[in-house]
């Protein structure tokens, strides 16, 4: 009997929540790690016992911790997180330069294939892998060879917060940063390009600019890895050439900002989005927090709204904070900065809310266990 | 002061977070070092001791203090001493601890 795991990381702790396949009855674990941000708490394919997590503090910098044992208990691991060379400058908000520094790791992303193998997504943004079960962490470099000086923090800080494995292609890798856009390596990340081409952003007056857009999500299905969604800070986007050009698929959606993207575990054209107001109000148009589903691959767009509140609601949901579980029908999760955790076991068509009071949800991935 | 190269066996008192990450019993730990007790050599023997902790009192590629970290030994605020200089024979005797604080900022 199938079993689901949902590893949710707060501003004050991690929460692990656990269900059998029907998804309705839920036991919470947690806090872990209690009062510390986790910014990310992910598992890997290869050996879904394997557990990694970010943990992190703007007092006592950044912790890695590694479980064997499916949460239950914990050990960190390594936290030495060096650039390679002389990592320069990058441009800060106010338009000005600023030394390339190291402060949290945002995401976490293990191999399909090797439970010692993870990628980290950093900030001040980098990519980092380990291949020794985070004990030790080395850069791919090249990465920032793509115009990084140019680079800029968006609001939440200079992160990559989103990295891709191609299921086909090993040596395939996409990255998307904040605010640099996203980037695709075809060689196992020994170089890479932007992927940047069609993205429109109304603080970037060049039509043609190759990096500084400010990609929230990207997200793919693993049968159909050449084609990209992305979440932008202002549009929905689609690719179906692997990044290299894009068009909008918004449609019909009440605002097309927002942050948390999913695709559906077997139906590679179902995309979910969340609304967000704008990116001056980060809380859901009307008070009414809608999850958004597209059975076409974009443009239209259908509101599920049953069991999620319809009035007065004003939470956001993070890029890092909507998961998709693989039982058929598969199961969506998403988390709130008000502490909500909504589960759907139907994809999408009818909500529940697992936990209510939590800390502000930064992550949520979700683990389906044999 | 104690600049001599006697072992000594040091206090530290470290906030929640930290001795619940190093899984101490107790918010005081007690460090063994040999040499002047500097700054920068308790925090040595403490990261010696208790390797989680290192990147989180000093910044793992500077070697500097985290701008959020405060040392305190003896009523005195010690957070700007310099790493190699003595701290308190107070200190160095073990009579009296150093006190590592997170600042108060923030909720």
């Amino acid at each position: 009997m199938p079993r689901i795991r949902i590893l949710v990381g707060t501003r004050k702790g991690a929460f692990i929540l656990t269900s059998d396949a029907a998804r309705r009855d839920w036991q919470v674990s947690g806090p872990h790690f209690g009062g510390w941000e986790i910014f990310h708490v992910v598992g890997s394919p290869a050996n879904p016992e394997r557990l990694y997590a970010s943990q992190t503090s703007s007092w006592f910098g950044q912790v890695i911790q590694r479980s064997d044992d499916g949460g239950a208990t914990w050990n960190p691991v390594g936290n030495d997180f060096r650039y390679v060379g002389d990592p320069g400058t990058h441009l800060h908000y106010d338009g000005t330069s600023k030394p390339w520094a190291f402060k949290r790791v945002w995401h976490l992303e293990p191999s399909p294939t090797d439970p010692d193998t993870v990628y980290a997504g950093v900030e001040d943004a980098a990519l980092f892998r380990s291949t020794d079960g985070g004990q030790s962490w080395q850069e791919l470099p090249a990465l920032r060879e793509q115009q990084g000086a140019k680079w800029m923090p968006g609001a939440g800080g200079m992160c990559l917060h989103t990295i891709l494995l191609d299921p086909v292609n090993p040596n395939r890798l996409y990255v998307a940063i904040s605010a640099a856009g996203a980037f695709r390596s075809d060689d196992g990340g020994a170089s890479w390009r932007p992927i940047n081409r069609g993205l429109h952003s109304q603080y970037i007056p060049d039509p043609e600019a190759e990096v500084g857009h400010c990609v929230h999500r990207i997200a793919m299905h693993p049968a159909r890895p050449n084609t990209l969604f992305m979440q932008k800070h202002w549009d929905v986007m689609r690719s179906d050439d692997a990044g290299d050009s894009w068009f909008e698929v918004s449609g019909n959606l009440p605002s097309d900002f927002g942050f948390a993207m999913a695709v559906h575990a077997h139906e590679p054209d179902t995309v979910y989005v969340v609304p967000i107001q704008s990116d001056s109000e980060h809380y859901p148009p009307e008070g009414k927090l809608r999850v958004y589903r597209s059975r076409a691959g974009g443009n239209a767009w259908d509101a599920l709204t049953d069991g999620l509140p319809q009035q007065h609601c004003y939470v956001n949901v993070l890029r890092d904070a909507m998961a998709i579980d693989s039982l058929d029908p598969c199961g969506v999760y998403f988390g709130t900065t008000g502490g909500q955790v909504y589960a759907s076991p139907d994809a999408g068509d009818h909500w529940q809310a697992i936990v209510r009071d939590l800390p502000a949800v930064l992550s949520v991935s979700v683990q389906t266990l044999p | 002061m104690a600049a001599d190269l006697d072992r000594h066996t040091v206090c530290v008192v470290l906030p929640y977070h930290l001795y619940t990450l190093a899984r101490c019993s107790s918010t005081e730990v007690e460090l063994d070092l040999a040499g002047p007790v500097t700054l920068a050599a308790v925090l040595d023997a403490l990261e010696a001791a208790y390797p989680m902790l290192a990147g989180a009192v000093r910044d793992r590629a500077t070697g500097l203090r985290r701008p959020l970290m405060r040392f305190y030994a003896c009523q005195e605020d010690q957070s700007n001493l310099a790493p190699d200089a003595l701290l308190p024979d107070e200190v160095a005797a073990g009579r009296e601890p150093l006190v590592i604080v997170g600042a108060i900022a923030g909720g």
